[in-house]
């Protein structure tokens, strides 16, 4: 299937700048120089804390902002530089905006009584996204009559009525409350994959963005620091801020000890790192090791070593629990090192009584496999 | 202490509640009920008689109902009501067509700007109604400034040739100078409720029609004008109604081809000293505002029902 990236390309953004001046002369860049290419019918997240752009880059993208240089390529044409109401894209907007002047069927028409439809053909497009989205019996309500998860689909709904080659989802699910989110996305996605539509979503929350995207753009500052899956963005994190943004994570900073194809060692505070794979580095480097919580084991024993781990005092460390935290599912335990650093730890609590049942001031031993790590150089 | 909190939070809470329709019960329905009775009272020389009369065991209930046969007979009447609600409509249109897009572009200017032109919309409350009123004819009489404005841009002609005022010149006292008088006095009336309404406007509506197709001009007339028929609806009641009853205005700036409503009452109440008469008038002119008023405010509510 996968051929080079320029074939796949389907949306491409090139360069782009925004800045935006304030009334003191001074500029703020909010997108800066991005280059992204997107591929036909994926779901692309853009995922980062309030300020980093990416609610502007969506903007752009849907032509509420105009960008200070660069292109947006959508199937061969450039549209930086039209305006909303003439491009092939449509929003799903934050908090939707819907009409309320307007009946649930008179909002999606909305965008189709635009284009001159003839009234029949209105009426068919507008009784299929209503099928579409499960609203057939809200048709005639107004939006303020509908529960926060109809007024959503009406949104969605309204949006894909013209058949866009691009949607845009603003903080999709962001006014709905934490249950219905859930089967929301899941909801969303396959009526998005139904209709075989590309999509870009901006989201701050992570579970959003990984439950819903083929792939994630990290923004941060106005630039995107990595592009992946949401496995390979989790898994291996390509920075410092990508690695902490997302998920739970311990980062011990250290030096590169011994650099050797097959493994590398590290030195931190408290534990000396072995790490199942080579780096490109060189033996004193600065590193910073990441550790997924969820990869460690703890317990009040020290481990068993089997055949093949490395020597006892290498990848495990020993320590206080100073706080305890019960989710039900898991039990996230923060560990007080020699050093004094703090060392966060999840276990699944798939028994209902553990034998080892760990408490406040317990000491207790953690320890990891040499491929849990990742091993990060900025 | 926490008992009989909630007794006295109750007897706060209706009175906030009772307060307003004590005032309407004593300063509209009660006087309204009085002008009622004076209107179906027989004179008897300087006194009304009693409405209801007890004589020889004869309970007797009389209701004079001449007066409102004589409206409906003498075409005066019913030429003056015609006149009056052809002016307050005349002036109705006209502030929303000015207030309109004044009270737009108010609502869409930057935040700093916004209070300064709020304040000079207001500013006119500042001097006396009538001396505003008043200064018109100076303005508006032959070498006045805005007649000599209007004379030199010649829209004298235009206003010949639609039959407004009698002669080149001849602006006062004549339906030009009273519709004038009326749009400026009332224009602030328009405005504010439109700009209430549309500086409360959800700005990412526009965005969406933009998004959906829709050009700035049929986004405004798609989304912005249906969305703001509360302010019309109030700004043009606001105006509408104390324009059917003016009398000041008709009577400074209006003249003999402009007879209104106002000026009959008037005429009856202090000219002719019949207060029968007068009440009649008064009562005919409250039942021509309020019952088309309470017809549309049903077919609104049964409109939203039948959406439901």
């Amino acid at each position: 299937m996968s051929t080079s990236d320029q074939a796949e390309a389907y949306l491409r953004i090139d360069r782009l700048i925004k800045d935006f001046g304030s009334q003191d002369g001074s500029t703020y860049r909010a997108v800066d120089n991005i280059s992204l290419d997107i591929r036909q019918g994926e779901i692309f997240a853009l995922l980062g804390p309030s300020g980093c752009g990416k609610t502007s880059l969506l903007r752009m993208l849907g032509g509420f902002d105009l960008p200070s240089s660069g292109r947006i390529m959508l199937g061969g044409q450039d549209l930086a530089q039209l305006a909303p109401y003439q491009r092939p894209i449509n929003m799903m907007f934050q908090s939707y905006a819907l009409f309320p002047h307007l009946s649930v069927w008179d909002n999606i028409a909305f965008g189709l009584r635009r284009e001159g439809l003839p009234k029949a053909e209105v009426a068919t497009r507008v009784e299929a996204m209503l099928k579409l989205v499960q609203l057939g019996k809200f048709a005639q309500r107004k939006p303020h009559q509908l529960s926060g998860g109809q007024q959503q689909r009406v949104a969605l709904a309204r949006s894909l009525a013209k058949q866009p080659k691009l949607l845009l989802l603003d903080e999709p699910l962001g006014a709905l409350d934490k249950k219905l989110r859930e089967e929301t996305q899941i909801e969303l996605v396959n009526i998005v994959e139904s209709v075989g539509v590309t999509c870009v979503m901006v989201t701050h929350d992570q579970e959003e963005a990984m439950a819903m995207a083929s792939r994630i753009g990290i923004m941060s500052e106005g630039r995107i620091l990595q592009v992946g899956t949401p496995r390979e963005i989790y898994e291996t994190p390509a920075t410092r801020f990508v690695a902490d943004f997302i998920g739970n994570v311990n980062l011990m900073d250290g030096t590169l000890a011994v650099d050797e194809p097959d493994h590398v060692e590290i030195d931190c505070a408290d534990v000396r790192h072995y790490v199942g794979h080579g780096i490109t580095g060189h033996e004193g480097m600065p590193v910073t090791v990441a550790l997924r919580p969820e990869k460690i084991r703890i317990s009040s024993k020290p481990p068993v070593l089997e055949a093949g781990d490395p020597p006892a005092p290498i990848n495990q460390v020993k320590g206080r629990i100073k706080d305890m935290v019960y989710f039900g599912s898991d039990t996230l335990y923060h560990l007080k090192l020699a050093s004094g650093a703090i060392l966060k730890v999840t276990q699944s609590n798939t028994e209902r009584h553990p034998d080892d049942n760990l408490s406040w001031e317990d000491e207790a031993y953690a320890w990891w496999s040499p491929s849990a790590h990742v091993v990060l150089t900025q | 202490m926490a008992i009989s909190k909630t007794p006295h939070l109750s007897w706060s809470a209706r009175t906030v509640v009772g307060v307003p329709y004590l005032w309407l019960l004593l300063c509209f329905m009660l006087p309204f009920l009085i002008v009622l009775k004076i209107s179906v009272s027989e004179m008897e020389t300087v006194v009304f008689k009693d409405l209801i009369t007890w004589t020889d065991g004869v309970l007797q209930l009389q209701l004079k109902l001449s007066n409102y046969l004589f409206i409906t007979q003498d075409d005066l009447y019913f030429r003056t009501y015609l006149a009056s609600l052809k002016y307050a409509a005349v002036t109705t249109a006209l502030c929303l067509l000015i207030g309109y897009p004044f009270a737009y572009f108010m609502a869409r200017a930057s935040k700093a700007v916004q209070p300064g032109l709020l304040m000079m919309v207001m500013l006119p409350f500042w001097t006396s109604f009538l001396l505003r009123v008043y200064a018109w004819k100076g303005l508006l009489s032959e070498g006045g400034w805005v007649a000599q404005v209007l004379d030199a841009l010649h829209v004298d002609q235009v206003l010949i040739a639609l039959a407004l005022i009698p002669g080149p010149g001849q602006y006062m006292n004549t339906p030009f100078s009273l519709v004038i008088g009326m749009v400026y006095t009332y224009l602030p009336f328009m405005i504010l409720p439109l700009y209430a309404n549309l500086s409360k406007m959800d700005m990412r509506l526009l965005e969406a029609a933009s998004d959906l197709g829709a050009t700035a001009w049929v986004a405004f007339w798609k989304v912005t004008v249906p969305l703001s028929r509360g302010g019309i609806v109030a700004g043009s009641m606001l105006v509408f109604i104390p324009c059917v009853g003016e009398f000041v205005i008709p009577e400074l700036l209006g003249g003999p081809q402009t007879l209104m409503i106002g000026r009959v009452l008037w005429d009856e109440f202090f000219a002719n000293n019949d207060w029968p008469m007068a009440s009649s008038v008064a009562v005919v002119m409250i039942l021509l505002i309020l019952v088309p008023l309470a017809l549309f405010n049903k077919a609104q509510s049964d409109a939203q029902e039948a959406r439901r």
